[in-house]
C-alpha cells in the first residue's frame, strides 16, 4: 500500500518539475490541476476510515482543483488575450536545477526533523517542502500575473501534502476553509488580471513596479 | 551446453532482428499516417543495397573519415555483447563492466563526430556540435541511472544489476526504478535521434542533428551506419525491456518475453513518433537535464 502510495508522491513532485519547465502556460496549468487531483485522492491512501463528510470534502477538492479553477484559468488566458509563453526571469533549466537543489535539501532538512516513527518512512514530508519550494520559485521568477497564481497554487498544494499528516487531528472546517480561501485567490486574482489586462496592455508585473499619481 | 544456446540465441537475434525493430517503428508511423509504408524488412534491403555498392571518398577526408563508421559499428557491436539479454548472463561478463558500455557508447560517438568534422563540412561540424552537447546531458542520465541499479543489487556487474533479483525490487524500491524507467526512456529516444528530439527522416540540414553528420558517407561505410543505429535502439530497447521485465529463473523462457517487449518499444516508439511533433531545438537540453534529474533523484531517493 505505501509503495504504491511513494510512487504517487513522486508522481506529484514530477509534476512540480514540470511545472518549472513546461514553456507554456496552458502546460503548467495542467501540471498543476493533475497534482491537485492527485493530491485530492491522497487521504484514501493514508487513512482507511474516511466518513462521509471526508468523501465530501475530497469531492470538493477533487473538482475545485482539477477541473473549476483550471478552467477559470484557462478562461482568464482567453479573456485578457495572454500569450502562451511563460517567460520566466531565471531560464527553465537553472529553474529545474533549483527545483531539484530544493528538493534534495527538503530530503536532507526532513530527514532531521523530530517526526513521530509512522511519518519518517513516508516521502510526504519532503515532498510537501519540496512543493512549497516549487511555490516560491514560481511566484518569484515568473513574470506573468496568471503564473503567480499557479504560483500560489502549487504552494498550497504542499501545505495541503503536509496537511495530510494531521488529517486525523485537523477538523475538517479548517480544511474547507482553506479550500474556500483558495477559491476566492484565485478569483480575485482573475479579476485582478482581467483589469490589468484592460488597463495595461500587458499582464507583466515588471510594470507593477512603478507607482504613478 | 547451457550457456552455449544462450548465446548463439543472444547472437543471432540481437545481430539478426536489430534492424527489424526500425522496420516495425516505420510501419507503425505508416498506419498511423494511412500509408501502407515501407515493408518491415526494409532496412534488411537497404543495407544489402548499400553493401553491394561502391564508396566515394572525398579527397580532403584522412583515415578518420573511414574510421568513423567502422568504430561505431564495432563499438555498437560489442556493446550488445555486454548487454545481459535473457537468461544468465551476458556473452562478455566482468565487473565493472556498466562502465566499459558507457565509455563504448562515448568512444563511437567520438569516432562519429571525428569523421564529421574530417570532411570540413560545416553542416557537418554543426550536427557533430549538437549530438555531443546533447550527449553530455544524456551520458549522466543514463549513468545515474546504472548507478540505481548498482546501489540495488549492491554490485558492479551488469549480469546481476539486471538480473532476477530486480523483480523484488521493484516492489522495494519501485520508486527509484519507475524514475529510472521515464529517465532511460527519454535517453533512448534522444540516442536513437527519435522524434521529439531529432527527426530521423527530415531532409533539411540545418534541422538535423545525426543525419547531418552522415551525409558524406556511401556505401558500404553508409550501410555500417545504418547497421550500428540499428544495434544502438536494440540496446537500449533491450536495457528498457530488461527493467520492466527481470529475467525470470527459467532460462529459455526470457527469450520470447524479450521479443515481445521489443515489439512493444517498437511500436511506442513508433506511436510517439507519430503523436509529438519535434521539440524545438533551444527545448532539447531541458528535457535531457529532466532526465538527468530523474535519475538522480532515483539515486536520492535509495540513498535516503
Amino acid at each position: 500500500m505505501f509503495q504504491i502510495f511513494d510512487v504517487l508522491i513522486i508522481v506529484a513532485v514530477a509534476l512540480n518539475f514540470m511545472a518549472l519547465g513546461v514553456s507554456r502556460i496552458r502546460g503548467v496549468i495542467n501540471a498543476v490541476a493533475l497534482q491537485g487531483v492527485l493530491l485530492g485522492i491522497f487521504p484514501l491512501f493514508i487513512h482507511s476510515e474516511l466518513g462521509l463528510r471526508g468523501f465530501a470534502l475530497m469531492a470538493v477538492a477533487v473538482i475545485l482543483k482539477g477541473r473549476v479553477i483550471p478552467a477559470f484559468l484557462i478562461e482568464a488566458i482567453r479573456e485578457a488575450d495572454i500569450r502562451h509563453e511563460v517567460q520566466p526571469i531565471v531560464s527553465f533549466i537553472t529553474s529545474l536545477l533549483l527545483g531539484a537543489l530544493g528538493t534534495a535539501l527538503a530530503l536532507v532538512f526532513s530527514s532531521t526533523l523530530p517526526l513521530t516513527t509512522e511519518h519518517t518512512s513516508l516521502l510526504l514530508v519532503p515532498a510537501s517542502f519540496s512543493t512549497v519550494w516549487t511555490g516560491f520559485l514560481m511566484l518569484t521568477t515568473r513574470r506573468k500575473a496568471i503564473m503567480q497564481v499557479l504560483g500560489f497554487l502549487i504552494l498550497e498544494n504542499g501545505i495541503l501534502l503536509f496537511g495530510l499528516l494531521l488529517l486525523e487531528a485537523m477538523p475538517f472546517l479548517v480544511e474547507a476553509g482553506v479550500l474556500l480561501d483558495l477559491f476566492t485567490g484565485v478569483f480575485v486574482m482573475g479579476i485582478i488580471i482581467h483589469h490589468i489586462s484592460r488597463e495595461f496592455s500587458s499582464i507583466s508585473t515588471d510594470d507593477l513596479s512603478e507607482l504613478k499619481e | 551446453m547451457d550457456t552455449v544456446i544462450h548465446n548463439s540465441i543472444h547472437v543471432l537475434l540481437a545481430f539478426g532482428l536489430a534492424p527489424l525493430l526500425l522496420g516495425i517503428t516505420n510501419k507503425t508511423k505508416a498506419a498511423f499516417g494511412g500509408r501502407v509504408g515501407p515493408p518491415v524488412l526494409q532496412l534488411y534491403y537497404d543495407l544489402a543495397k548499400l553493401f553491394r555498392k561502391g564508396s566515394v571518398f572525398s579527397t580532403t577526408t584522412t583515415w578518420m573519415f573511414c574510421a568513423g563508421p567502422v568504430v561505431g559499428l564495432v563499438t555498437s557491436a560489442i556493446c550488445v555483447l555486454l548487454l545481459p539479454l535473457a537468461g544468465g548472463s551476458a556473452p562478455i561478463s566482468f565487473l565493472g563492466d556498466p562502465i566499459m558500455l558507457v565509455y563504448l557508447l562515448g568512444l563511437g560517438r567520438f569516432f562519429t563526430a571525428s569523421a564529421a568534422l574530417d570532411t570540413g563540412s560545416p553542416f557537418e561540424g554543426m550536427g557533430a556540435a549538437r549530438e555531443v552537447t546533447f550527449a553530455c546531458l544524456a551520458e549522466p542520465a543514463f549513468v545515474l541511472g546504472l548507478l540505481v541499479l548498482a546501489r540495488l543489487s549492491d554490485s558492479f556487474q551488469l549480469s546481476t544489476m539486471l538480473g532476477t533479483s530486480l523483480a523484488t525490487y521493484w516492489s522495494s524500491a519501485g520508486a527509484s526504478l519507475a524514475l529510472v524507467l521515464v529517465s532511460w526512456s527519454i535517453i533512448l529516444l534522444t540516442e536513437n535521434c527519435r522524434i521529439p528530439f531529432d527527426d530521423p527522416n527530415t531532409h533539411l540540414e540545418l534541422t538535423m542533428i545525426h543525419e547531418v553528420m552522415v551525409l558524406d558517407h556511401s556505401g558500404p561505410a553508409l550501410g555500417m551506419i545504418l547497421y550500428g543505429a540499428a544495434l544502438k535502439l536494440f540496446i537500449f530497447g533491450a536495457l528498457i525491456v530488461r527493467l520492466v521485465f527481470p529475467p525470470t529463473s527459467s532460462g529459455l523462457l526470457d527469450w520470447p518475453l524479450l521479443a515481445v517487449g521489443l515489439l512493444g518499444v517498437a511500436i511506442g516508439l513508433g506511436v510517439v513518433e507519430s503523436t509529438m511533433a519535434r521539440l524545438r531545438l533551444t527545448h532539447i537540453p531541458l528535457f535531457l537535464v529532466a532526465a538527468c534529474l530523474l535519475s538522480g533523484f532515483g539515486v536520492i531517493l535509495l540513498l535516503r
